[in-house]
């Protein structure tokens, strides 16, 4: 229930088109079949495309996401977004913010800012509502012959064994069926396709309720993230404010776990809790609003036969970190390239198996940061509440206790530590990065028109090498980089700052880049000689202080999961 | 100056919390508040020097 259609945004109405799959004698066999056009289902569809690999989506609805829900976007999700080519409108549309202030009562008792690094092409967190999101992502899909995406097709039924998957498949024109090799279930945090395989999400219930609503007023508030504890318009409990695109704010409740949801989500409760909150004078309109009760819940295993499970569908979070859309996203980009890689037949099947893996480790990392925060928010008993209170108190003059305020610790992207699919290192070194961490961005110089080092990285494996050796190094990097290419791996080479000498045996796909910043020297530690390789999820795999072929062959065949099949 | 460390000093901050609070989570008043005791006394002893430990009651029992 709630306030069913906001006024700033209207709604795209998709229509139903009939396919003709819905002709055909026997069902039509598709290599990979999505079921929802959620962020998480859209994303996998673009990521596919790009690798070449043709899906078809299907979604019961006609529209995007009703209301606003998921409204925080990570710099990891932009630089996602941005390799399917539909983050420019994203980080156009929504609202860039760094400051966030914490209030105990009345008081400030800190502030944060995200303090992005410079030199990054994505902000560090933009806010926009989930339905400009999602018709963004839409809008490119509809841009790509190679996805198939149908309106008001309802999945009802799936079957599915080590071969594959069979869908049934509702509409106005009746039943039909198809096949596939992969089933990608991105049907929501209730799915019913989960439930119909017998299937469980696990996890906890929080015993509170939240009143979330997004109001749309003129009133030049600072764009922060602004959280109370205590606040005096809405004592004992907490607040959140926060602001999005087109004037719209949203604002979250804490209620408790005895507030009525239908008598809470009525005008008469909420008008005036918000103008309490934003002061008498203030004028502001609802555009929409629900009451929610939290939960962290995953499945025990992402994937079943030929059944992956993605976004919220296989994990979901409480809304305090931004971890929900985030995380799913990063879940895709890590499955994507795996089920690709296995489609050509470049990995063996057992790839697939680490989707589960890392990102058993990923949904964890975020239950466990937004379950902390929840709890922070939400003390189990009297002596939990009097350490939090207490702790609030002393955050306000002694620095200690600010770092165990939690109001949300925000997404960040998961380091797949320990991955069978990673090569640990043999080598110093001393920065941040390491083996299963996603790429750092930065800003760079080349001849081919890239500014940002992750345009160089796309979606394939790239070995970035640091070219400005001296020139006793030199002809034995010229000789590496040849006995590389000689081995046809499929490796893009990325020099940093070549000479020419080595830049002229350079292949097509091959770049040249110039760390003209010394960004990539100081957040990669890239020496001369130097040299990572990154997945094409953009994860660090292996890294070496010196290029020798036979090491990048074993970490590529290592990252590609051929490893997985000979040993376990 | 002040002996006591009031600046950020956990190596886990929020380990800690959970950790924390998860003692309590399902103990009664009355066991709860033992273990806040032993745990005083045990920090303390870590901390051991008494001007230190003055300085934390001083805060401990600080008007608010």
């Amino acid at each position: 229930m709630g306030f069913a259609s906001p006024k700033t945004y209207t709604n795209p109405v998709y229509s139903y088109r009939h396919s003709p799959d819905q002709d055909t004698a026997t069902p039509t066999h598709h290599s990979v079949i999505i079921v929802g056009a959620g962020p998480a289902g859209l994303s996998a569809a673009l990521e596919l495309a790009l690798q070449g690999i043709a899906t078809v989506v299907l979604d019961d609805n006609n529209t995007v996401s009703v209301g606003s829900r998921a409204i925080c976007f990570s710099k990891r999700t932009l630089e996602i977004c941005d390799r399917y080519g539909c983050a420019t409108p994203m980080v156009e549309k929504g609202i860039t913010w760094n400051l966030g202030k914490v209030f105990n009562g009345d008081g400030l008792i800190y502030e944060f800012n995200l303090l992005p690094e410079e030199h990054h092409k994505m902000p560090a967190f933009i806010n926009l509502q989930q339905y400009y999101f999602e018709e963004y992502m839409v809008n490119r899909c509809q841009q790509f012959d190679n996805i198939d995406l149908r309106w008001l097709h309802k999945v009802s039924k799936v079957v599915t064994d080590d071969q594959g998957a069979q869908v049934e498949v509702e509409t106005q024109d009746g039943v039909y069926c198809m096949t596939c090799d992969y089933l990608l279930v991105a049907d929501g945090a209730n799915s019913p396709i989960r439930t119909q395989l017998g299937l469980e999400s696990k996890g906890q219930v929080f015993e509170d309720r939240f009143l979330i609503a997004d109001v749309v007023m003129e009133a030049q508030l600072p764009t922060q993230r602004r959280f109370w504890f205590n606040p005096p318009f809405h004592s004992g409990q907490s607040t959140l404010l926060h602001r999005q695109a087109d004037n719209v704010w949203r604002i979250d409740f804490q209620l408790g776990w005895d507030a009525d949801p239908e008598v809470e989500n009525t005008p008469e409760k909420i008008l005036p809790r918000i103008q309490a909150m934003l002061g008498k004078d203030v004028e502001f309109e609802l555009e929409w609003s629900s009451v929610y009760t939290f939960r962290c819940r995953m499945m025990d295993c992402f994937t079943h036969h030929r059944a992956f499970f993605i976004g919220d569908a296989a994990h979901q979070v409480s809304p305090f970190g931004a971890r929900g859309a985030n995380g799913g996203i990063q879940g895709v980009e890590n499955l994507s390239w795996k089920l690709a890689k296995v489609l050509k037949q470049e990995a063996p099947g057992k790839l697939l198996e680490t989707y589960n893996v890392e990102r058993q480790h990923g949904a964890k990392e975020n239950i466990l940061n937004s379950s902390r925060a929840t709890d922070f928010m939400t003390p189990k008993n009297k002596i939990s509440k009097t350490f939090r209170n207490e702790t609030l108190k002393l955050a306000a003059r002694y620095p200690f206790a600010r770092s165990l305020v939690n109001s949300g610790r925000l997404s960040m992207p998961c380091i797949y530590e320990n991955s069978p699919l990673n090569t640990e290192d043999v080598d110093e070194f001393a920065a941040k990065m390491r083996p299963g961490s996603a790429a750092t961005d930065a800003a760079i110089e080349s001849t081919s028109g890239e500014q940002w080092l992750l345009e160089c990285l796309g979606n394939r494996f790239v070995c970035m090498i640091g070219a400005n050796v001296d020139e006793q190094q030199s002809s034995q990097l010229q000789q590496a980089i040849a006995s590389l290419q000689d081995t046809r791996l499929g490796v893009d080479l990325l020099l940093v700052d070549a000479p020419v000498n080595i830049a002229r045996c350079l292949g097509d796909k091959d770049k040249i880049i110039k760390d003209s910043l010394g960004l990539i020297r100081k957040r990669y530690q890239l020496m001369p000689g130097s040299v990572y390789l990154f997945r094409p999820d953009q994860h660090v795999c292996a890294r070496w202080r010196t290029l020798r072929v036979g090491q990048v062959v074993a970490a590529l065949q290592r990252a590609l999961g051929f490893e997985l099949e000979n040993g376990a | 100056m002040s002996l006591l460390n009031v600046e950020p000093n956990f190596s886990d901050p929020d380990s800690f919390y959970a950790a924390l609070t998860d003692l309590h989570r399902d103990r009664d008043a009355e066991a709860s508040e033992r273990i806040n005791v032993r745990l005083i006394l045990l920090l303390a002893n870590q901390i051991g020097d008494q001007e230190t430990l003055l300085e934390a009651m001083r805060i401990a029992t600080e008007e608010e």
